[in-house]
């Protein structure tokens, strides 16, 4: 019998193009997905160089960063304007397929490579954004690259990779009810902290893994990167392959049933051999917030603030006051005591149409809270759209929320969506850095439910007791 | 891109861990389609005001950091997005030598692409050297080509570095012309494995 492979061995023996001792692997590259901000320096690269697009067919393009997600084609900022439309050049000019802000497959690049079947099992996948990680919910290799890269994969449509050491996270049990993938990746970030990723590509498997959803796996993969880790994947099953079939760029017909015994003979085998392996149960899980400023700091709703006082060492004490005091919290005050400004619910972590049905569920009937500033931006236009036909923007004006055009839009606040200084949001995205949302601005990362459970009360409130309370 | 061999520079310390690319360069300034002139916005939210003055107290804007070119800071430095802006910032401001007990892979890859050289040092030796460079006007010397790091005080330690990046950094290598001596192997690759 041969030796026993993880999905990861199996994807990147299928794409070497030249092994050499001492050297990095060169790997051939699938899918090269591109958008506006990470790419103009590469495009003028190649310029400079004389070399062309190798690959244009298996390059995709869209904007999102940038773009406006509400009044679309008011672009206020002339800079971001530029930026935009040198996307739009640069794929005229070497043919590049691009979804513009007019286009109907327009969004997040993460959100709509799944969405229009492009991202497959065990493709190489890479766009010069770190949530690149998102796509090997599919179980493809997919990770984030720089600018450097992007030219050298538009050029060669190869990389060169030091093979990846894998880390294996099971997680065991089944999530409680109101316990969100998004509470599972924040609990085992928080649990093991923002770097034990760093050098690894994650395999996540175990139970609860197993029984989410590809929406679900989608945002679990997709904040890898918060660990550290460049790539994080799940092997595909009956799960992966039914969310694929009748994707625009998947095969159909024969081709379909061919394609799927490939795709679910990936899957890491029995008795693979990992780099190393970390556990949680997954029963253990409660509904999370961040309180601090890297992802890591991240604590169940029902806790306090953590003292500096009982840290273990200097250097932990002083990045929690650091922490605190950007983030204008006491030590000890309870989560559920914090009120909250703005509440973002949107990204390529949790802007999908299930995001979007749990927090409608939520809010439905209900108000936002006075002092709240809700905004709701889907991470497609086709998400958009279902979610209107589906009545879900009607339930969200209703109760006061604002409804967007597709975007990244306050995940980064690169376009007009910015959290005023010194206010606070519980936003469903990725990332809770100093400045992220805007400059001095308070993120408090949490699931869509979460969210919109702190929309409707103004301050953290455990979804699972709020809709206990509806129920009564 | 510059080839490094050998830099000679003024330590500048930053005693933090987990600086994430946000902070290094923020992402008001990532909308410019060049490639040049990011140092300016180096660090910019602890350098400056709303107002755009400068913060006094941020060490960076002390002059006696002026010119410095090794930059020399706490675990996981780089984390976060991938953003080229961050080493070009660096790059662009002088920073030539970066050393910390670790760094985010993403960032790592980036600095060597930009002829960064980024050093990981033991966690005792970079307290060791943020100290002094605390407390005075602290030089060192990296040596790629010996892979070794000292000052004239008699403090010499060496480093690891994976060979195939020593060569590029040392040669100055754009590695897509290198790629391109592989043109056969891609092009076999493609035709046998996804068509042409
Ligand atoms: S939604 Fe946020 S994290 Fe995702 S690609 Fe856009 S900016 Fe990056």
């Amino acid at each position: 019998m041969t030796q026993p492979k993880t999905i990861v061995e199996k994807i990147w023996d299928q794409h070497v193009v030249h092994l050499e001792k001492g050297k990095p692997d060169l790997l051939y590259i699938d899918l090269h997905l591109i958008h506006e901000v990470t790419s103009p320096q590469a495009f003028e690269g190649l310029r400079m160089n004389d070399r062309s697009v190798r690959r244009p067919e298996r390059t995709y393009a869209t904007m999102d960063h940038n773009v406006p997600t509400r009044e679309r084609h008011i672009i206020k900022d002339a800079v971001s304007k530029k930026q935009m439309e040198t996307l739009k050049q640069n794929c005229d000019e070497f043919g590049i397929p691009l979804a513009d802000i007019d286009h109907p497959d327009q969004g997040i690049v993460h959100v709509i490579g799944p969405e229009l079947g492009l991202t497959q099992p065990g493709k190489t996948i890479v766009c010069g954004d770190s949530h690149t990680s998102t796509h090997g919910a599919f179980g493809a290799l997919a990770f984030g690259i720089g600018t450097s890269e992007v030219e050298h994969v538009l050029a060669t449509q190869t990389l060169w990779q030091a093979p990846p050491k894998t880390l294996n996270v099971k997680v065991n049990g089944e999530l409680g009810t109101g316990v969100t993938a998004k509470d599972l990746i924040l609990a085992v970030i928080g649990k093991y902290g923002v770097r034990f990723g760093t050098g690894y590509v994650i395999e996540y498997t175990g139970d609860a893994i197993r029984s989410l959803t590809m929406e679900q796996r989608m945002t679990v993969c997709n904040m890898s990167i918060e660990a550290g880790a460049r790539a994080g994947l799940i092997s595909p099953d009956e799960t992966t392959v039914e969310y694929l079939r009748g994707k625009r760029h998947v095969p159909e017909g024969q081709a379909f049933d061919e394609a799927r015994d490939e795709w679910l003979a990936l899957a890491s085998d029995e008795g693979a051999v990992y780099d190393h392996t970390l556990e949680i149960d997954a029963s253990e899980i409660e509904p999370q917030v961040t309180w601090g400023t890297n992802p890591g700091m991240c604590l169940p709703v029902s806790a306090s603030v953590p003292d500096p006082a009982e840290a273990t060492t200097d250097n932990k004490r002083a990045e929690i006051e650091h922490a605190l005091n950007y983030m204008d919290l006491q030590p000890n005050q309870p989560i559920s005591d914090i009120a909250i400004e703005h509440v973002f619910i949107g990204s390529c972590t949790n802007s999908r149409i299930s995001d979007l049905q749990k927090a409608a569920e939520i809010v439905r009937g209900k108000t936002v809270h006075s002092s709240v500033t809700a905004i709701v931006v889907p991470g497609s236009q086709s998400v958009k759209q279902q979610a209107e036909a589906e009545g879900l923007d009607v339930v969200f004006k209703q109760a006061g929320f604002e409804w967007r055009d597709a975007g990244c839009s306050m995940c980064l606040a690169m376009n007009d969506d910015v959290i005023p200084p010194g206010e606070r949001c519980a936003s469903t995205s990725n990332r809770n850095f100093e400045g992220r949302q805007g400059t001095d601005a308070r993120t408090h990362l949490v699931s869509p439910e979460m969210a919109a459970a702190a929309a409707i009360t103004g301050h953290f409130t455990d979804v699972r007791q709020f809709t206990n309370a509806l129920q009564h | 891109m510059e080839p490094i061999r050998k830099h000679e520079g003024l330590v500048y310390p930053l005693n933090r861990s987990n600086v994430d690319t946000d902070q290094i360069i923020p992402k008001q300034f990532l909308k410019r389609i060049e490639r040049q002139g990011f140092g300016q916005f180096l660090f910019y939210n602890w350098r400056f005001h709303h107002d755009g003055s400068q913060k006094e107290d941020f060490s960076l804007n002390q002059p006696k950091y002026d010119g410095t070119s090794i930059l020399v800071a706490g675990e996981n430095f780089g984390c976060g997005s991938s953003r080229e802006h961050a080493p070009w910032a660096l790059e662009d401001y002088g920073f030539k030598v970066i050393l910390a007990p670790s760094f985010a892979d993403i960032f790592f890859n980036n600095c060597i692409k930009n002829g960064i050289l980024a050093v990981t040092l033991p966690e005792e030796e970079i307290s060791q050297l943020i100290q002094k460079a605390e407390n005075e006007t602290y030089h060192l010397t990296a040596d790629l080509k010996n892979q070794v790091i000292y000052d004239n005080e008699g403090f010499k330690t060496s480093f690891e570095v994976n060979d195939y990046q020593k060569e590029m950094l040392i040669n100055g290598w754009d590695d897509i012309s290198v790629t391109l001596t592989h043109e056969n192997k891609i092009k076999q690759y493609e035709s046998k494995k996804v068509g042409v």
